[in-house]
């Protein structure tokens, strides 16, 4: 795995020319696929933004549902009850649907990361299920079991998809950012060093607690924020299908399979896994047999990728590169002098 | 009052059931360190085969257990060697994830093969019952508890009075230690997690007898199993028995006095409780990496 | 003047007393070695001391201030620094970014500049080259060797300026070489101001070393003086050869 000081300088061309072709692409499809666009979108800012937490800290979180399905109800609940026009106004409270989940999620972090990390794991999915069960259970709040209808945008038709394929695509860019400040800074390092040892970052003076919850909470209000997008996209939303096992479990399997820790991984996981289940789903329908391919995805990346695409791929290009070279193989990454900034990998 | 005293035996009683299949998670996490999140899903697999016993034969649930424990401690043994085993690297963290894979496989076949109609284990006797002071108690639960009392007990009597038991034990106090003194733990591993699939089975048959249930139930079944195991403690066999009898207790008696609806949610503002005062759970053990 | 004065210091694991009524200081300035048999406390006194395990009974004073009860990020951060039995980096870290890790003041303005960032990275260089490792500041930590990880781990300590550190065994596991380049360091931070306490079993490595020696025996200290005064004391020799 590299890391900050390994980051090479941003190619910026090569940037450039995603970010414009993402910018561009909704604007020359047909409304099915900036439907999938909006969902692809989505992924890549949950699995970024789930990163921040499970791929640094190494502490993995399976109730990041819980902050998805607050976000949505809380931008859901907003829209219900102050009576806001449905039009564009609606996404300006995307933030404050963030910044509440970033309260609960203090307060759940707070609780949950006095524990370690196999523990955390079970704390997590326990609070997510407490979520489920309010959302479901305080019916004159939410509309319990039958649902929570929000205003229905007043843009339609062919153009629907589109603005909030705009939407999700300015959180996960905001994601990515993030993810990338963190990395270049001293705080990364701390969560990485806690991910490696934390008794041994305590000591040199890491104040692990404050670390982790700050990841923990920006991890959260992130993924609050996609989760209240998404609640004004579908327009209906129940307690089952936002607080949601599957969309949490599936950020977990996208950072894993893309790699864990990594700037790019979560964003090739969430593409390309998420653009499998869309096909898989179109092409065979909501029958159970999408499960088993889940399943047999997870397990394959597991046994055969258990670092991820993106990192295994980095070590076959270092392999191939040091078999080229004509000196002799020597530890990873060595160097005589200052080290170097880039190494000129990809950018992981 | 008399209602509140139902509550509180009837959930001691489908406590039973849940201590049974919490001790077989907390074993295997004490064990191996994992957190096998697919015990649900494997309770329910154990509750189907039982059923189509039951659908093709006519075989008693209770009955079935005589087929169908053997057959899930082999599968058991069967899915530690091809998938846990491997794992070196982030074992805890991918465990999960591997197991998690294996209940959306199990959900994915059952519901493929079964439908995700509710379906229910039945015995002619399912309805016979008997008086304790104002209220009637059903036989089957009384079995099932029994049942799950039998178990429970062979349980400790092996780990506790047998060499095998202490190799278990010694394996989850410290496992390099264990293996110095000649201890081969991966296959107390295997053997331990395939222990673990046979309590899911015997689970399996109380809760399909006590439920109705589909390919898709384990979801709630294994958030209540975690959630249990936390409270008692990871890898504290006796914090299982406890703290799934305390779950519940707690949840019907809560269903009763105050509704239903908030039943299981009283569970979790006891685990939040607990956590906050003691992060291990009741009888877990600070674990502090070495120092 | 004492650095550190630790005051009837008390702790048991069940049935084991692994400190008993431990009273000992640490002069400013000073090298003072912690010796003892095995089992005789040592390094529980330093977990008790880093904040690692809370004590039962009994007082620890830095600079004339109680520290008992503090976390570890927190006595580190008041400048008490401290090396493992073994020796312990962060592996999937290069060694410069290992460097980077201590923190001394967690604001977090510092924690997100990138000026003050490269300053210490510049620091951390140097820190490397004086000892000799900066060659490998680009390997990853689980790539060192074992005198390597020694070295980093000192240096690493180092980058915050603690004013006392605790080296748990710094002769363990290393060549007489790079032993000898341990002993230079730890002579040349001292000759800065660097107050040292170590636990050591190599009694050579203590006798050239150490201004002052502590003797531990069943969580108890029987002894206290100059080194070779200690090493003629019959109640050492009894401890260590006795029973």
């Amino acid at each position: 795995m590299t890391t900050v000081l390994r980051l090479p300088a941003l190619k910026p061309a090569g940037l450039g020319l995603a970010l414009a072709a993402a910018l561009v692409v909704p604007l020359i499809s047909d409304p099915g696929t900036a439907s999938m666009a909006v969902f692809i979108t989505m992924y890549v800012g949950l699995a970024t933004a789930w990163n921040i937490m499970g791929g640094y800290t190494g502490y993995i979180s399976l109730g990041h549902a819980a902050f998805f399905g607050f976000g949505a109800y809380t931008l859901g609940l907003f829209l219900v009850h102050l009576g806001l026009p449905a039009g564009y106004e609606p996404f300006l409270l995307v933030p404050v649907a963030g910044a509440l989940t970033a309260l609960l999620a203090a307060l759940i972090g707070w609780i949950a990361l006095r524990t370690r990390a196999a523990t955390f794991v079970i704390v997590t999915i326990a609070f997510m299920f407490m979520l489920q069960l309010l959302a479901e259970n305080l019916v004159n709040l939410t509309g319990g079991g039958a649902g929570l209808g929000l205003p229905v945008p007043t843009w339609g038709g062919d153009f629907f998809a589109i603005p909030f394929y705009y939407a999700m695509l300015a959180l996960a860019i905001l994601g990515v950012a993030v993810s990338w400040v963190i990395r270049r800074s001293k705080f990364g390092l701390g969560l990485l060093a806690i991910r490696d040892d934390e008794d041994k970052a305590l000591a040199v003076g890491v104040p692990t607690r404050a670390f982790k919850l700050a990841a923990f909470v920006i991890s959260a209000a992130l993924v609050g924020m996609i989760g209240g997008v998404y609640a004004y996209f579908i327009t209906y939303i129940y307690p089952q299908f936002v607080v949601d096992p599957l969309i949490g479990i599936s950020m977990v399997l996208m950072v894993f399979f893309g790699g864990l820790g990594t700037l790019s991984g979560p964003v090739l996981g969430a593409i390309i896994l998420e653009w499998s289940q869309l096909q898989f789903a179109y092409h065979f329908g909501a029958s159970r047999l999408y499960l088993i391919f889940y399943a047999a995805v997870f397990l394959l990346v597991i046994r055969f990728l258990p670092r991820g695409v993106v990192p295994s791929l980095a070590d076959l290009v270092a392999r191939r590169r040091h078999s080229r070279a004509a000196g002799p193989p020597g530890p990873a990454r060595d160097s005589a002098g200052p080290p170097p900034v880039s190494q000129g990998l990809a950018w992981p | 009052m008399t209602l509140v005293l139902e509550a509180a035996v009837l959930g001691i009683l489908t406590g039973g059931v849940y201590a049974l299949m919490a001790s077989g998670l907390t074993l295997i996490f004490g064990v191996m360190r994992i957190i096998n999140v697919g015990q649900g899903a494997l309770v329910i697999l154990g509750a189907y085969l039982s059923f189509v016993l039951f659908r093709t034969w006519h075989v008693d649930p209770f009955l079935s257990l005589i087929v169908t424990m053997p057959v899930m401690f082999a599968l058991g043994v069967a899915l530690q060697l091809i998938f846990i085993r491997p794992l070196t690297t982030d074992r805890e963290a991918l465990s999960v994830l591997v197991t998690y894979a294996i209940a959306l496989g199990i959900e994915g076949i059952l519901g493929y093969i079964f439908s995700t109609n509710y379906v229910q284990l039945r015995a002619w006797y399912e309805t016979a019952s008997f008086a304790i002071v104002d209220f009637h108690i059903t036989y089957v639960y009384v079995f099932g508890f029994l049942l799950c009392l039998a178990i429970l007990g062979a349980l400790f009597l092996m780990l506790y009075r047998t060499t095998f038991g202490a190799a278990i034990r010694a394996t989850m106090l410290n496992r390099t230690a264990a293996q110095l003194i000649g201890i081969d733990v991966d296959r107390v591993a295997a053997l331990a997690f395939g222990i673990g699939m046979a309590t899911a089975a015997a689970g399996g048959v109380v809760f399909g007898i006590t439920n109705a249930f589909n390919p898709g139930s384990h979801y709630d079944l294994i958030s209540r199993l975690l959630t249990i195991i936390v409270l008692g403690g990871l890898g504290s066999l006796r914090g299982a028995v406890i703290a799934a009898l305390i779950m519940l207790v707690t949840e019907d008696i809560t269903a009763v006095v105050v509704s239903p609806v908030w039943a299981s949610f009283a569970f979790f503002v006891i685990l939040v409780a607990v956590l906050i005062v003691r992060p291990q759970g009741l009888f877990g053990l600070r674990v502090r990496d070495r120092i | 003047m004492s650095l550190l004065e630790i005051a009837h210091l008390g702790k048991r694991f069940g049935g084991v007393v692994a400190v008993d009524d431990c009273s000992l200081s640490v002069a400013a300035g000073s090298i003072t070695g912690l010796i003892g048999p095995n089992g005789s406390g040592k390094t529980t006194v330093f977990n008790l001391v880093t904040g690692f395990i809370p004590r039962d009974r009994g007082d620890v004073v830095f600079k004339s201030q109680s520290i008992a009860g503090l976390p570890p990020d927190q006595i580190y951060g008041l400048g008490i620094g401290r090396t493992f039995q073994l020796a312990r980096i962060f592996p999937r870290l290069t060694t410069l970014e290992n460097m980077l890790v201590p923190v001394r003041r967690a604001g977090w303005r510092a924690l997100l500049s990138q000026r003050q960032w490269s300053h210490e990275q510049d620091r951390a260089m140097e820190m490397l080259e004086s000892m000799d490792i900066s060659q490998v500041a680009g390997t990853l930590g689980g790539a060192l060797s074992y005198g390597q990880r020694k070295l980093l781990e000192l240096a690493a300590v180092m980058m915050a300026r603690p004013e006392l550190v605790l080296l748990d065994e710094p002769a363990g596991g290393v060549n007489p070489v790079v032993l000898e380049r341990i002993a230079d360091h730890i002579r040349q931070l001292n000759g800065q101001g660097v107050t040292f306490l170590l636990v050591e079993h190599n009694m050579g490595f203590v006798m050239k070393l150490c201004h002052a020696v502590v003797v531990l025996h069943q969580g108890r200290v029987i002894a206290t003086g100059k080194p070779h005064d200690v090493r003629a004391n019959p109640a050492v020799l009894d401890a260590y050869l006795g029973a």
